[in-house]
């Protein structure tokens, strides 16, 4: 049975931290369902969008944490346009994102966090995207080597992949801006 | 002999376009008594009117029927347009081919056209009977009875009062102010209940054109509109309010404490008091259940101390006649008894279980804790509340399938006073739907969200006690999970009902109440402060349930009704009233109580029948201004002897003929 006081005494500060992180008001959702109904991608989500933020108001950390949806939200930000409260629950979505790595809560979207990790790791090394790169520590990672090969074949004899990853000019710029990020990071 | 003329209106295309205006025309020409038949593109317009005028000049016209809308819409028109023919107003039908025909049978024209035309035969055939009528003139005494002094009564009474006219205001409470006496604050605005309704109640005392009666109720009411006589039941006081200076020394004294009625059962009052400081008149009475006195005939303490000698143990209830030309029924809301209906709840056996209006009481400073937040078992500060909507509204198993209105704000506003009176306080409120329409309501909400009120959406299953605590059952339909909450004082905003003793009022003034027991209204819409019965208005949440801007400019449509009414004085009724055959009626009297009017009562008549001595027989008597021409007594008059005028048994039987045969 979920108490809904003990879950408000016990979430203070995950409601707290939650709105500083993303920037948005909680109360401000009034749980209509517009976000969930534009959802391209609720189809495949564990939890609607509307009820990820629900759980944030009645200040349930794990769950809101602990869940496919957050992981499976491409920020592609249909909910954060449409909403009629200027609730930008992408923004939401990524501060839940944030606070789920950091408190190893990953398990539900395992292979999303580590594709996230792999494709920062790249821009941070050559300042933009390797996509072989990419593609093949993710799929060796995940214990999927093989996946989406037949594909490569097709964009690497049209010169899609590359098999070096590109130089940028500005490399070393966005080199620095990892490190800046990791240090606020690291302040926190 | 009837010379009629029958005008068919084209009402454009709504008539002209599916039917033959001139072919019916021309067809109507050849029904009996008909002299001349046209049609015209907008009969109501100036020259179809005057088309009209002509004709009946012309070809010495004594009936008319027009074939157009509704006679809801035109009838008066047409009367109008007859009156200035030189011809009797009432002398003119009219035959519906508008709704009753090409509205609604449009794609078959044909079939549209024979029923046209059987509607004016029909038409035709009444108008050769028709007679001249004429409405009766009854003078209005200029005053008005209002019933009720709360906020309804109160705003009705000041504005026929400043109008110019006098008022009797009755209310049967000690003192004025109603249910908006007993309120701290009021939605949208947070402004002070008292800080608007007091002054009002004042003024009403004070206003020079106000009768007031405190402490009455109207016994019965008789007559009708512009000429009703109401009977006043002052009840017993036991105190001369005329010696009484209000100076308190008698409620500090007595000696008994009884549960207060105002502060809706979480305070006390004395046997002789005032329910409130500001109550007008600031004059006690004496509760005679509960006063020692009275029942063990020892204590007096009272009248000892009275520095004027104005308690009366002996002061007998009196009674007084007003007579009045209309009458505002303003009696207000109780709240719905939820103890019996809800053992989920606890069948009111928990104390920290309440009602929205007890919350009031908490909340007011003014009331019994002062205006802290404190619950009732213990007097502890509470630290999660509660709030329960649709306690009894929209429940058709357990009390009555409407929404009350009012709860969702007033429920909006306690949680934003338990979070600021009560620092780091949880307020939850379960709920099936917010409804906030009303200027500034929604904003009021969401800022009662905004400042921490977590609402949830699904109705409490369960209240139970667990240790010091209440455990609410809910669930939250949103996430679709049973949900639970620890709870220190659960407020249940229980249902708007009719006031106590409103089927009373309902019977007294001759009107109708509503499947719930509401005040009817005449038409929901159009005449939403009037009532079937003429010279009776309604004011406030004896109508429906209602929140203070409403009512009170209800009150202010119902005066101004009132006004209107007041201003003439004479009023010219109805001629379409019963009218009774002496000759016919055998006195049965069977017709008298299927008036829902009352208009019809027995009398006596003299008469004398070929030569044998004159004697006395009983007919029925219609009282032509109480009379609204329903017809009922009409159907159930076995001899044929009460009609209504202008729907007489003749007329009737004859478009019957000509509808049928």
């Amino acid at each position: 049975m979920l108490n809904l006081s003990r879950a408000a005494a016990d979430g203070a500060h995950f409601v707290e931290e939650v709105e500083k992180r993303s920037g948005q008001r909680l109360t401000h959702c009034y749980q209509c369902g517009k976000c969930t109904a534009g959802c391209p991608l609720a189809f495949s989500m564990d939890l609607m969008p509307h009820q990820v933020i629900r759980l944030v108001q009645l200040g349930l950390r794990e769950e809101a944490l602990d869940n496919k949806a957050v992981w499976l939200c491409s920020t592609c930000a249909t909910c954060s346009t449409r909403c009629p409260k200027n609730v930008d629950l992408a923004a939401l979505m990524d501060a839940l994102r944030i606070m789920a790595r950091r408190e190893g809560r990953t398990r539900k979207g395992a292979s999303t966090a580590l594709f996230n990790r792999i494709f920062l790791d790249s821009v941070r090394r050559h300042g933009r995207a390797h996509e072989l790169g990419i593609g093949l520590q993710h799929n060796l990672r995940s214990g999927k080597p093989f996946k989406d090969s037949d594909l490569a074949r097709g964009l690497l004899v049209r010169g899609r992949l590359k098999f070096r990853p590109s130089r940028i000019k500005g490399a070393a710029e966005v080199a620095r801006i990892f490190a800046e990020v990791k240090r606020m990071e690291d302040g926190q | 002999m009837p010379r009629t003329g029958v005008f068919v209106c084209w009402c454009g295309s709504n008539i002209g376009g599916v039917v033959d205006c001139p072919g019916l025309a021309a067809e109507a020409a050849r029904l009996p008594g008909v002299v001349i038949s046209v049609d015209e593109k907008y009969m109501c317009s100036a020259p179809g009117q005057n088309k009209i005028i002509e004709a009946v000049r012309e070809h010495r016209l004594n009936r008319v029927v027009v074939a157009s809308c509704s006679p809801r819409l035109h009838e008066e028109t047409f009367r109008k347009v007859l009156a200035r023919a030189g011809l009797n107003p009432y002398l003119v039908e009219m035959a519906n081919i508008r709704e009753h025909c090409t509205w609604v049978h449009g794609p078959e024209p044909e079939r549209a056209r024979v029923k046209a035309l059987s509607l004016i035969r029909r038409a035709a055939a009444k108008a050769n009977r028709l007679q001249p009528l004429s409405g009766s003139r009854i003078p209005v005494t200029r005053r008005c009875l209002v019933i009720g002094g709360g906020i309804a009564g109160l705003q009705a009474a000041l504005d026929v009062a400043d109008a110019g006219h006098e008022v009797v205001l009755v209310e049967r409470e000690p003192t004025l102010g109603g249910n908006m006496a007993k309120l701290d604050k009021t939605f949208p605005t947070l402004d002070c209940s008292a800080c608007i309704n007091t002054p009002k109640m004042v003024s009403a005392a004070s206003h020079p054109n106000i009768r007031l009666y405190t402490w009455a109720e109207v016994e019965s009411l008789t007559g009708y509109i512009g000429n009703f006589e109401a009977a006043i039941r002052q009840k017993a006081r036991y105190v001369d309010h005329e010696k009484c200076t209000g100076c308190g020394i008698c409620w500090e004294k007595c000696p008994t404490r009884v549960p207060s009625e105002f502060d809706a059962g979480m305070g006390d009052r004395k046997a002789i008091y005032i329910p409130f400081p500001q109550a007008v008149p600031n004059k006690p009475v004496i509760d005679r259940e509960h006063c020692r006195y009275f029942k063990t005939g020892k204590c007096r303490i009272c009248q000892k101390l009275c520095p004027t000698g104005a308690v009366d143990y002996e002061q007998e209830e009196e009674t007084a006649v007003e007579k009045v030309g209309a009458v505002v029924a303003a009696t207000g809301f109780s709240l719905f008894d939820w103890a019996g209906a809800y053992g989920e709840y606890g069948y009111g056996k928990y104390p920290d279980v309440i009602t929205g209006l007890q919350f009031e009481r908490l909340v007011n400073a003014a009331g019994p804790t002062g205006g802290k937040v404190r619950r009732p078992s213990d007097g502890a500060v509470p630290q999660t509340v509660v709030f329960v909507k649709c306690v009894g509204s929209r429940d058709e198993a357990k009390g009555r399938a409407y929404c009350s209105r009012i709860c969702c704000m007033y429920t909006a506003k306690h949680a934003l006073q338990v979070l600021e009176k009560v620092p780091g306080a949880r307020v939850f409120v379960f709920y099936m739907d917010v409804r906030t329409a009303g200027k500034g309501y929604e904003e009021f909400y969401q800022r009662a969200v905004r400042e921490g009120a977590v609402y949830v959406r699904g109705r409490v299953s369960k209240i139970y006690r667990d240790g010091g605590r209440l455990v609410v059952k809910g669930a939250d339909t949103l996430l679709g999970r049973p949900v639970e909450v620890d709870a220190d004082l659960v407020v249940l905003a229980t249902a708007v009902e009719p006031a106590a003793g409103a089927a009373a009022v309902v019977r007294l003034l001759g009107v109708n109440a509503d499947q719930d027991g509401f005040f009817q209204e005449a038409h929901p819409k159009l005449r939403p402060v009037e009532t079937h019965t003429g010279g009776v208005f309604l004011a406030g949440a004896c109508q429906a349930p209602r929140d203070i801007p409403d009512t009170v400019a209800q009150a202010g449509g119902a005066a101004a009704k009132v006004a209107g009414l007041l201003s003439r004085p004479e009023l010219v009724t109805s001629p379409m009233v019963s009218s009774v055959n002496e000759a016919l009626c055998s006195g049965c009297l069977l017709c008298v109580p299927v008036c829902p009017y009352r208009a019809l009562e027995a009398g006596v008549i003299t008469e004398r029948i070929n030569h044998h001595p004159a004697r006395e027989r009983v007919v029925v008597k219609v009282n032509t201004g109480l009379c609204q021409g329903c017809g009922a007594c009409n159907a159930a008059c076995r001899s044929g002897a009460v009609e209504v005028r202008g729907f007489t048994n003749e007329q009737i039987l004859a478009e019957l003929e000509a509808l049928c045969l």
